[in-house]
């Protein structure tokens, strides 16, 4: 169409999330018409961050420091730990300013069909800080799935006998939703999990 | 091709970014792939969980293509099981060896039956170990690998069996095991008589002589491993049955 070199930027795009071939042609149509201002940058950028962003070492997150701006933070209370199961999951409660302690990242739950086992998670260095002492709190923020309470209970169990308090994240009704729209499971799961006031 | 049933959802794995392949077992097609499309999706992802009861619609161009899913919960298994480790642990036990040891597309109603009660009877406790034990032996049963517990193989008796040999699977008398019973499976009396009181040692027991001959037979001759989620079963019902020094007065 555009050369070898349009062919490949456009299947190279196409492996992104979100991008088909279709929506990655009008991607790289829209970089090549603004290639100063859009695709050099874009360049630039992509070239810098395969250099300089790694994993945390701490925690799991990514950034171009380490331990990461979020570990070294000493306004974060030390005290209390959210293990999550992906970088994303942190970056959603980082956007939603609910959680001012720190992160662990496991990089995936375990998974039976999957073979995901406890050798593939990043397990050993959240005992070790925890080890160290200091942590008083750790939340479990896995996904209310199968694979996801599997993993809850699994470190739950690995996590109890060193002391720091253990919670999960609830499940239940969403923030606007109404009853008569969820499905069988959520609800169910909502009235286990009901506080008395 | 059409088709619509209940169906138990056995697996599910990621296809694309939106969609995944699902197993799900009816009672009239089995254990049965297919695409469901969008089930990655947030409204979706809850129905797509192992242990689900759903309403399946099942449609495909031919007979032995792929084919596509869409589905209707009716019993969320998986959400009942999540905050009970143990419920957990038999949903994904019983899920993993329906999905592994059965062959597809073909009807098995006896497991199917089996494991629509088990999952039924999950929050009822630990109690249930001792319906998923007979399942187990019921899914070796419809394999053609059933085990005759109804007398011993050395002396035809049918009172005091209290063994298993590990390479027949016939039941056999304590008198008869003499000094090859370390070498035997034990056999929990539960098995017996419906009536028999069970405990966490004797669903142990139970779980060691179905996964010896799942392990050997089911999935042993498609050089296949147990399921991991057996194992892990087995692991927590082990757990169950060791003395902790709070229980035991010897310690």
């Amino acid at each position: 169409m555009g050369g070898p070199e349009v062919d490949r930027l456009i299947a190279l795009l196409a492996k992104l999330p979100g991008l088909g071939p279709r929506s990655a042609r009008r991607a790289a149509l829209k970089l090549l018409q603004h290639p100063e201002s859009r695709m050099l940058p874009l360049a630039t950028a992509l070239a810098e961050a395969a250099r300089t962003v790694r994993s945390c070492t701490q925690c799991g997150n990514l950034d171009s420091r380490d331990p990461c701006a979020v570990c070294a933070d000493p306004h974060r209370d030390q005290a209390l730990i959210c293990v999550v199961e992906s970088v994303g999951d942190l970056w959603a409660l980082e956007r939603a300013h609910v959680h001012r302690g720190r992160y662990h990242v496991l990089g995936g739950t375990l998974s039976a069909l999957g073979g995901t086992g406890p050798d593939d998670l990043n397990v050993a260095p959240l005992l070790a800080r925890i080890r160290e002492g200091g942590v008083t709190e750790v939340i479990l923020a896995l996904a209310a799935t199968v694979d996801g309470a599997t993993t809850t209970h699994w470190l739950m169990e690995k996590l109890k006998p060193l002391g720091a308090v253990i919670s999960r994240v609830g499940h239940g009704v969403p923030m606007g939703g109404a009853l008569d729209v969820l499905d069988d499971g959520t609800l169910a799961a909502a009235l286990r999990a009901r506080r008395v006031y | 091709m059409e088709w619509e049933a209940p169906g138990i959802v056995l697996d599910v794995r990621p296809f694309g970014e939106t969609d995944v392949l699902a197993t799900v077992m009816t009672e009239e097609h089995g254990a049965h792939r297919g695409l469901a499309r969008g089930g990655q999706s947030r409204t979706r992802a809850s129905l797509w969980q192992p242990g689900n009861l759903v309403q399946t619609r099942w449609i495909a161009r031919l007979s032995d293509n792929l084919g596509a899913f869409t589905a209707e919960l009716i019993h969320p298994a998986a959400a009942l099981a999540l905050d009970d480790p143990l419920a957990l642990a038999m949903l994904r036990s019983a899920c993993a060896v329906t999905e592994g040891a059965l062959p597809e597309r073909e009807p098995h109603p006896r497991v199917f039956d089996g494991l629509l009660n088990l999952l039924a009877n999950l929050p009822r406790g630990p109690i249930v170990l001792s319906d998923l034990i007979r399942w187990e032996l019921t899914v070796l049963a419809d394999l053609g690998y059933g085990l005759d517990l109804t007398s011993c193989a050395v002396t035809g008796t049918t009172g005091d069996l209290a063994f298993v040999s590990p390479r027949s699977g016939r039941a056999v008398s304590t008198e008869a095991a003499g000094p090859w019973r370390d070498r035997l499976l034990p056999l929990p009396a539960f098995l017996l008589a419906t009536q028999n009181p069970a405990t966490a040692a004797d669903w142990r027991d139970g779980l060691r002589l179905t996964g010896h001959f799942l392990a050997r037979d089911a999935f042993g001759l498609h050089h296949k491993p147990l399921p991991q989620a057996r194992l892990a079963l087995y692991d927590r019902v082990t757990a169950l049955a060791e003395p902790t020094p709070e229980t035991d007065p010897d310690a």
